[in-house]
C-alpha cells in the first residue's frame, strides 16, 4: 500500500566525500517494499526542491524481528542529494512509496548475477537477500571509478554473494568497465543464468548487448529524470519495443519508466 | 451537498454541479486511475484527465521536465491514449471509481474538435468538456486557437453545436489580454474558462549551453506562477458573468481561497499533486476549516468577494 511518511533520520552514515547512507524511520513502506521498488524523497522545505526525487530502496533496516525502516544509497550530485548527505539524527525527510515494478526472482538452479556500477549499488543488497532467501547462487559484479567508491563488499561477502569487481583506475579488480569481466565470464559460464543491472544507461545497454550475446536474459533497472514517480505527469518515458507475443504489433513507444518500471527487460528497451 | 458541519461546498458549472470546487489539472493527473490508490476519486469535485487527440500520440523525447525555482518546465509533448483508446481502458475504471470526469480535449484543426466532442458525448460516464486550445508544447493546432480570438471563438461555438457537455476552454496565459479571451469563449457559449494553462518559458544548461528541455521551450507551472495566475483570474471574472476555474500553482488551501475570493467558482490543482498526492483530503479540511471560520454557509458565496474597496475609504475618512 502507498504510504508517505515523514521519516525520522535515525543515522546518516557518510562512506565518502560523496556517497553516504542514510537510515529513515519508515517502517510500513520498508515492510511493504520488494527488490527494485524505489521512494519519492522530498528533503526540501518549502519550494525548494519542490518535486521529490526517486531513490531505489537499498536496505530495509531490521532489528528482533522487527522493520524498523529503510536505508537509501546517495550520491551527491544535487540538491536533495547534498540535503541527504548532510542531514543528521532527527531530521525528517518526506519517503513517498513504496513504488514502481520490482525485479522478478529467479529460482535455483539458476544463477543471479548483479551487475551494479557506481551509485547503481542501491537495489542489490534487498535482492541480493531475496535472492538467498530463494537459495539462489548469486553473484554481484560491481563497478567504480576507483575502489574507494566500492562500498558494502563486506556485507554482500558475508552472506555468501561471490564479488567481481572492476574500476576505471585498476586500484582494485580488473582495470575495465564492469562489463568487461561479465562479459569474460559469461563466455565461460554453462548453467542458466538471469542477469540483473542498475547503473548509468551506456553501462546498462551494455550489459544488455552481452547478456544478449551471450542468450541470457537481463532485468535493467532506468533512471530518468522523474517528477511524481506515480505515472501522473509522463516525464520519466522510455523507448520499449512492441510487446513480445502480443497480437498487435506496435512501433517502439515511450512507456513511463516509474510504472511500467523501472524495471525492464534488457531486450524490450530502446536505448537513445 | 453538505458536509457534516454543516458546509455547502458545492459549485455549479453551467449543468454540472460538483461537490466541491477541488478539481485534479489535466496532464498532471494521468487518467486519473493511477491515483486512486492514493485517493478516492469520488471525494474530488472533478478529475480532468490527460489531454486526449483522436489518435494515440507519442510526445516528445526526454528530457520532459526540468525544475526552476518553485517551478516546473514541462515539455511532454501531450503523448496519450487517443480518445478510442481511452473510452475502452478507463472510461469504465473512472466509472467504477465514481469520478466526475472532466475529459481534456486537443484538436490539429477544428473539426477534429468536434469529431472528439462527438464521440464523447456518446461516451458513458462524461461529465464536461475542457477544450485544450492552450498547450504550448505542440507545433500544430490547439495553441493557434487560444491565441486569435476569432479561432476561440469557432472553436467554442463548433464544439456547443454539437454537445449536450458542459464546455470548458482552457485558456492560455501567453497574450495580451486573457479577459478578452473569457469574453470571447462566453460569446461562443462556452459553460466556463478555466486558466491558467502553463508560461511559455525556458532553460539553458550554460555548461553545455544545450537547452534542458528537448523542445527548446516548455510551459512552467508551480508556485512560480502563482501570483500571475491570480491576476488573470482576477481579470477573468470580471469580464465575463459564466463561471472561471482558477489554477497555477496551488499548493495549500490558502492558496486555493486566494484564487476563489479573486473569483475562481472552481480551482485545478497540478504540480502540487506530483509533491503530494495525498494532498487533496488536506486541501478540502483547509478550505472546510476556513469558511467554518468565517460563519460562510456555501463555498460559492466566497467566489469573487475580493474586497478592493476598504483600504481607500480608510484613507478618505482619516
Amino acid at each position: 500500500m502507498l504510504r508517505d511518511v515523514e521519516a525520522r533520520v535515525i543515522r546518516n552514515t557518510r562512506l565518502s566525500r560523496d556517497y553516504n547512507v542514510i537510515a529513515l524511520a519508515a517502517p510500513e513502506i520498508a515492510e511493504a517494499t520488494q527488490p527494485g521498488q524505489f521512494v519519492m524523497v522530498k528533503s526540501g522545505r518549502g519550494g525548494d526542491p519542490l518535486l521529490r526525487r526517486p531513490f531505489s530502496v537499498f536496505e530495509v533496516l531490521r532489528s528482533n524481528n522487527r522493520v524498523e525502516g529503510l536505508t537509501l544509497l546517495s550520491k551527491r550530485v544535487g540538491v536533495t542529494t547534498k540535503i541527504l548527505y548532510d542531514a543528521v539524527e532527527g531530521d525528517t525527510i518526506s519517503c513517498l512509496g513504496p513504488l514502481g515494478r520490482p525485479f522478478d526472482l529467479v529460482d535455483p538452479p539458476t544463477e543471479a548475477w548483479m551487475v551494479a556500477g557506481g551509485v547503481g549499488l542501491a537495489p542489490f543488497a534487498t535482492l541480493g537477500d531475496a535472492l538467498l532467501a530463494h537459495g539462489v547462487k548469486t553473484t554481484l559484479f560491481y563497478g567504480a571509478r576507483t575502489g574507494g567508491e566500492l562500498f558494502y563488499l563486506d556485507w554482500f561477502t558475508s552472506r555468501g554473494i561471490r564479488l567481481v569487481l572492476a574500476t576505471e583506475d585498476g586500484s582494485i579488480g580488473d582495470k575495465a568497465r564492469i562489463t568487461i569481466p561479465l562479459d569474460r565470464e559469461l563466455q565461460e559460464a554453462d548453467g542458466e543464468v538471469v542477469i540483473y543491472a542498475c547503473g548509468p544507461e551506456p553501462m546498462l545497454e551494455a550489459v544488455a548487448h552481452v547478456a544478449a550475446k551471450h542468450k541470457r536474459t537481463s532485468q535493467v533497472s532506468v533512471e530518468r529524470t522523474m517528477g511524481c514517480g506515480m505515472g501522473g505527469c509522463y516525464s520519466c518515458v522510455i523507448q520499449v519495443r512492441s510487446e513480445a507475443g502480443s497480437e498487435r504489433t506496435r512501433p517502439a513507444h515511450y512507456v513511463r519508466s516509474c510504472i511500467a518500471g523501472p524495471v525492464f527487460k534488457g531486450e524490450d528497451l530502446v536505448w537513445d | 451537498m453538505k458536509t457534516l458541519s454543516g458546509t455547502d461546498l458545492s459549485v455549479q458549472i453551467g449543468a454540472l454541479r460538483l461537490k466541491n470546487p477541488l478539481i485534479a489539472a489535466s496532464g498532471c493527473f494521468g487518467y486519473g486511475v493511477e491515483y486512486a490508490e492514493a485517493v478516492d476519486l469520488s471525494t474530488l469535485g472533478g478529475v480532468a484527465v490527460k489531454g486526449l487527440f483522436l489518435k494515440e500520440r507519442e510526445g516528445h523525447p526526454p528530457e520532459r521536465i526540468v525544475e526552476t525555482p518553485s517551478g516546473m518546465l514541462n515539455a511532454i509533448g501531450l503523448q496519450g491514449i487517443g480518445v478510442h483508446r481511452f473510452i475502452r481502458e478507463k472510461l469504465p475504471e473512472l466509472r467504477q471509481l465514481r469520478a466526475t470526469v472532466i475529459v481534456n480535449i486537443c484538436g490539429s484543426t477544428l473539426d477534429e474538435y468536434v469529431e472528439l466532442a462527438r464521440i464523447l458525448s456518446d461516451a458513458e460516464g462524461v461529465a464536461a468538456l475542457e477544450l485544450n486550445i492552450s498547450c504550448p508544447n505542440i507545433k500544430e493546432g490547439g495553441i493557434t486557437f487560444g491565441c486569435s480570438l476569432h479561432g476561440t471563438f469557432d472553436v467554442v461555438s463548433a464544439v456547443k453545436k454539437v454537445t449536450p457537455l458542459p464546455v470548458i476552454p482552457k485558456l492560455t496565459p501567453n497574450v495580451t489580454d486573457v479577459a478578452s479571451f473569457a469574453r470571447a469563449s462566453e460569446e461562443a457559449g462556452a459553460d466556463a474558462v478555466s486558466l491558467v494553462n502553463t508560461f511559455l518559458a525556458m532553460a539553458i544548461d550554460v555548461e553545455t549551453r544545450r537547452p534542458k528541455l528537448s523542445n527548446i521551450v516548455g510551459g512552467l507551472s508551480g508556485p512560480a506562477i502563482r501570483p500571475i495566475a491570480v491576476r488573470m483570474v482576477y481579470e477573468c471574472r470580471r469580464a465575463v458573468k459564466i463561471p472561471v476555474i482558477g489554477m497555477g500553482g496551488i499548493a495549500s488551501a490558502r492558496d486555493m481561497l486566494e484564487f476563489i475570493i479573486a473569483g475562481a467558482t472552481a480551482v485545478q490543482v497540478g504540480t502540487a499533486n506530483f509533491v503530494d498526492p495525498f494532498i487533496w483530503g488536506k486541501l478540502l479540511a483547509g478550505v472546510t476549516d476556513y469558511v467554518r471560520r468565517h460563519n460562510i454557509a456555501r463555498i460559492s458565496d466566497l467566489v469573487g468577494t475580493i474586497d478592493t474597496t476598504s483600504r481607500e475609504k480608510q484613507w478618505i475618512s482619516s
